[in-house]
């Protein structure tokens, strides 16, 4: 059995950079541990621009963000595990985590002071969004269609329609053009895209990409390969509106209808999870209700950027070496984030006063000339639009947590009156 | 000693149970011709999965239902033990909410009592939440079924054909019979899409098509109607589960929606009963409409049910319902060869091994000769499933093959070696794949594994990756390579 201070569980972009900061803190004996033979996890089928503008100051594409991280991570010694799939963890006591993993050596039983769980998170799947109808191939998750093109060289199919306007689903929008397919349509069922506003413009208006609003797929239909689906248009309160059901033939459709973080072998373990993120509840070190379990990356929220994937891998590595030197995250009268008005979460939930934290979040529905306030530290931030799409990070310091004595902060986003 | 061929066309449960049964005869070269790639894909794939207890049908109106689910049900005891099938004899309850609802539980233990059923019991309210403590408190009185239980249908027949091909029955896969040739009094060729078959004796155990195949050689009397039922499967960690099968009181119809845990640990709601149209015999489509009656009537049944956002899938089988409503086993009135094993609608899957033994009783009546074969092969080992097994044995699976230690499917843990046994056993698609392994069964539904159990049966077959079928003809996983459309 080998015995770690830390173990990083997920080779992403926020797995790496944890292992990376633990390392550069002078923790000693940390591993990372990986399913994939490859680390960077997503990154590197990613293979268009925007990432990296934070971190390294640079457009990078997600193979050149990994390779960069890499090396940054190959100048520092620590073990890493790839090939290797961790099925179960024990929580043996406050200093003693068991991590039994799998890979073409054996099983492994390691021992570990701490985790960083960075596993990232899954794609929902067409039955997750009531589509009805037959279940024919064809059908493919955004994510998946990216693997089996620039991972595998498979080319899904000609005719393509595009389930969800977020990122992932624009991004693929794009990649399909790029490679001769024709994209018929993107179909939003909110009256809004659910992706940033550089992706709407590169990736639809660039290659005449219908953006249908206010749309739903309701039906597939076709025996063994998908051959048209049944839209129709929504109102307000998403549902059907009569006479406005039509057809679009086509032979592929790309499911791109959200995120999930996995979280399946915490929640094992009994943790405490947060039903709106649908992860674990968390502590300003990204500790969960666990002590010494940390969760960072697209496992804990999901991001609209690596870079903040990589700055939650650095913060809970920060806590892991906190935990490692002092044994344990020092004891605080934890103040739990409230939340009021157009939120529809804020990460962490739990925040001690006593250092700086960066708070990640999103809005409910899209909004103009809004202010988010936190009362009890009298702080008011206006902007100009929030919307669902974009994550609204924010960094409070140690100054002005301080002089908080109550045991909640109540974030509430609402209209600025004129 | 010349050997009498017999066809048996349809490789679903019932074609299974019969290839299997006549596989014990030296004097017979059995064929089992099925028009799909992959065996058990009609009305074997989706169904509740349940073998039933046999109280519910009427012999008078039923005679072959009431007779054959009851030995079926004490059938599968042995042949699941032979043969390595997973099964849960948990037992059922059928719940009443009024007093017509109990008193058609009088009725069924009525029936149940006349069919042979044993251990049935009414029972009340405490007794009820004993044994199962997610049943609806609302349930005035219970039938208990003991004997009831739970299959994997698909693993069964693959199970039944994988032991009836190693004592020899020939396996024909996306094997159409387009006509049946006979000669004024028998039966004496299939003529089929991969050519022609020489037979004496032919089996129709074609399902939803056994109207189409009796027609071919005249004098069908009677249709299949596709009845259609839909259903929820929940994520393998959604609570509550149950730990019986829960039924409502019955209706003419069908046995109502069923509350009930797979084999595999997922529970599972449905079926709702829609007729179709004779014709539309491929329709496995799911509705929102019959979607929500499920979850209205299953929620009936119980406490709670997991929330809607634990559905890992949702979709639709179809049942043969015959002309009158009783399986229909017989031989052809005129053609000397021909006989019907038709109409196999519940408890079909129940009833399929009792049904396959009168396959041979009734050959020998027919003139047919048989003599049992001295060194007949009656178990079959099943797939070793690497996530069930203790640490120290995965060890030894690792070291004696290292593709044990690559997880393909992470939400199930399925290894590739498993996948790669998947494909020596017969799997040619991805469908095959899932359906033998569970890879792909989880609550990602694939989408991390199935472009890597695409590469290994590209591997494995020798062909291009994007050649690969998710499932029949037609449905390669790529149109072609990364750039093979700019080429275009």
């Amino acid at each position: 059995m080998y015995t770690y201070d830390l173990i990083v569980i997920g080779g992403g972009a926020s797995g790496i950079a944890a292992a990376i900061k633990a390392k550069e803190l002078g923790v000693k004996k940390v591993a990372l541990v990986d399913e994939k033979s490859y680390l960077g996890g997503v990154l590197p089928q990613c293979i268009h621009s925007g990432f990296g503008l934070v971190y390294f100051k640079e457009d990078l594409t997600g193979p050149e963000f990994t390779e960069k991280l890499v090396q940054k991570a190959k100048k520092l010694s620590f073990d890493v595990y790839s090939d290797t799939f961790v099925f179960k963890i024990i929580y043996r006591d406050y200093f003693e985590k068991l991590v039994y993993a799998v890979s073409k050596h054996g099983i492994k039983k390691l021992k570990t002071k701490t985790i960083v769980y960075s596993a990232g998170c899954r794609e929902r799947s067409i039955y997750e969004i009531g589509v009805v109808g037959s279940r024919p191939s064809g059908i493919f998750t955004a994510g998946e269609a990216q693997t089996l093109m620039d991972i595998y060289g498979i080319m899904p199919g000609k005719n393509i329609v595009i389930v969800g306007s977020g990122d992932v689903g624009l991004i693929m929008a794009r990649r399909f053009a790029l490679q001769g397919a024709n994209v018929k349509a993107v179909i939003e069922i909110m009256p809004y895209p659910g992706g940033l506003t550089r992706n709407i413009v590169q990736c639809l208006n660039d290659f005449n990409i219908p953006l249908l609003l206010s749309h739903s797929v309701l039906r597939v239909i076709g025996k063994d390969r998908i051959e048209e689906v049944e839209v129709c248009k929504v109102d307000e309160s998403k549902k059907c509106i009569e006479d406005s059901i039509f057809r679009i033939k086509c032979d592929t459709l790309i499911i791109s209808a959200g995120l999930v973080p996995r979280v399946e072998l915490l929640e094992d373990l009994g943790i405490s999870i947060d039903p709106l993120t649908k992860s674990a509840v968390v502590n300003d070190r990204l500790e969960t209700s666990l002590p010494g379990i940390f969760v960072a990356g697209n496992a804990l929220v999901v991001n609209d950027l690596v870079d903040y994937a990589v700055e939650q891998g650095e913060v809970a590595a920060q806590g892991a070496s906190e935990f490692v030197f002092n044994n344990g995250i020092s004891a605080a009268q934890w103040k739990k984030i409230k939340l009021n008005g157009n939120i529809r979460f804020f990460v962490p939930q739990l925040i001690s006063g006593e250092r700086d934290v960066i708070m990640y979040g999103r809005v409910i529905s899209p909004e103009e000339k809004v202010k988010l306030e936190i009362n009890e530290i009298k702080k008011e931030i206006s902007f100009f639009r929030v919307r669902p799409s974009e994550m609204i990070r924010l960094r409070l310091n140690k100054d002005e947590l301080s002089s908080v004595k109550t045991k909640s902060l109540t974030f509430s986003i609402s209209k600025r009156s004129e | 000693m010349s050997k009498a061929r017999v066809a048996i066309i349809g490789a679903g449960i019932v074609g299974a149970s019969i290839a299997r049964v006549l596989s014990r005869y030296e004097n017979l070269e059995v064929h089992l011709i099925e028009m799909e790639v992959d065996v058990g894909w009609g009305v074997s794939k989706a169904n509740t999965a349940i073998l039933h207890a046999g109280y519910d049908d009427d012999p008078n109106l039923y005679p072959n239902r009431a007779k054959y689910c009851v030995r079926g049900n004490y059938l599968w005891r042995k042949w699941t033990k032979q043969l390595q099938i997973r099964a849960s004899w948990n037992g059922s309850l059928v719940l009443s909410f009024s007093e017509e609802d109990e008193e058609e539980l009088y009725n069924l233990l009525e029936r149940g009592e006349r069919n042979g059923v044993k251990g049935l019991r009414i029972i009340e309210k405490d007794e009820i939440q004993k044994l199962e403590k997610n049943a609806s408190p609302s349930a005035t009185l219970a039938l208990w079924a003991p004997t009831a239980g739970q299959i994997s249908p698909f693993e069964a027949v693959t199970a039944l054909v994988e032991n009836a091909v190693e004592n020899g029955v020939i396996l024909h896969l996306e094997t159409k019979v387009l006509d049946i040739v006979e000669d004024g009094t028998r039966v004496t060729k299939l003529v089929t899409n991969n050519g022609e078959i020489e037979v004496d004796w032919v089996i129709n155990a074609t399902g939803l098509y056994a109207d189409y195949i009796a027609e071919l050689v005249g004098g069908s009397e009677f249709k299949i109607t596709p009845r259609r039922g839909e259903y929820f499967l929940f994520d393998s960690t959604a609570e509550p589960k149950v730990s019986r099968i829960l039924f409502p009181a019955p209706k003419p119809k069908s046995k109502g929606v069923v509350v009930t845990t797979t084999v595999d640990g997922n529970l599972m709601i449905g079926p709702n009963a829609t007729d179709l149209p004779e014709e539309e015999k491929e329709n496995k489509e799911t509705t929102q409409e019959g979607l929500e009656e499920v979850w209205i009537n299953a929620s009936k049944l119980v406490k709670s049910l997991p929330s809607k956002s634990k559905v890992i899938k949702t979709f639709a089988g179809l049942r043969p319902e015959p002309t009158g409503g009783d399986f229909i086993i017989k031989p052809h009135d005129s053609l000397l060869g021909f006989i019907n094993v038709a109409g196999m609608r519940s408890p079909g899957l129940t009833s399929a091994p009792a049904v396959a033994y009168e396959i041979p009783k009734m050959l020998l009546h027919l003139g047919a000769r048989l003599v049992l074969k001295k060194n007949w092969n009656p178990t079959r080992k099943r797939i070793i499933r690497f996530s069930e097994v203790s640490n120290r044995r995965k060890n030894k699976l690792i070291a004696m093959n290292p593709l044990y230690g690559n997880i393909v499917c992470q939400c199930e843990m399925v290894t590739e070696a498993e996948v790669v046994e998947a494909i020596r056993r017969g799997a040619r698609t991805i469908e095959g794949v899932k359906l033998r392994t569970r890879a792909g069964m989880g609550r990602c539904q694939g989408a991390f594994c199935r472009a890597k159990i695409a590469m290994i049966l590209s591997r494995e077959l020798k062909i291009k990756p994007w050649q690969v079928r998710v499932k029949g003809a037609g449905s390669e996983i790529g149109v072609g390579d990364l750039f093979s459309l700019l080429h275009e």
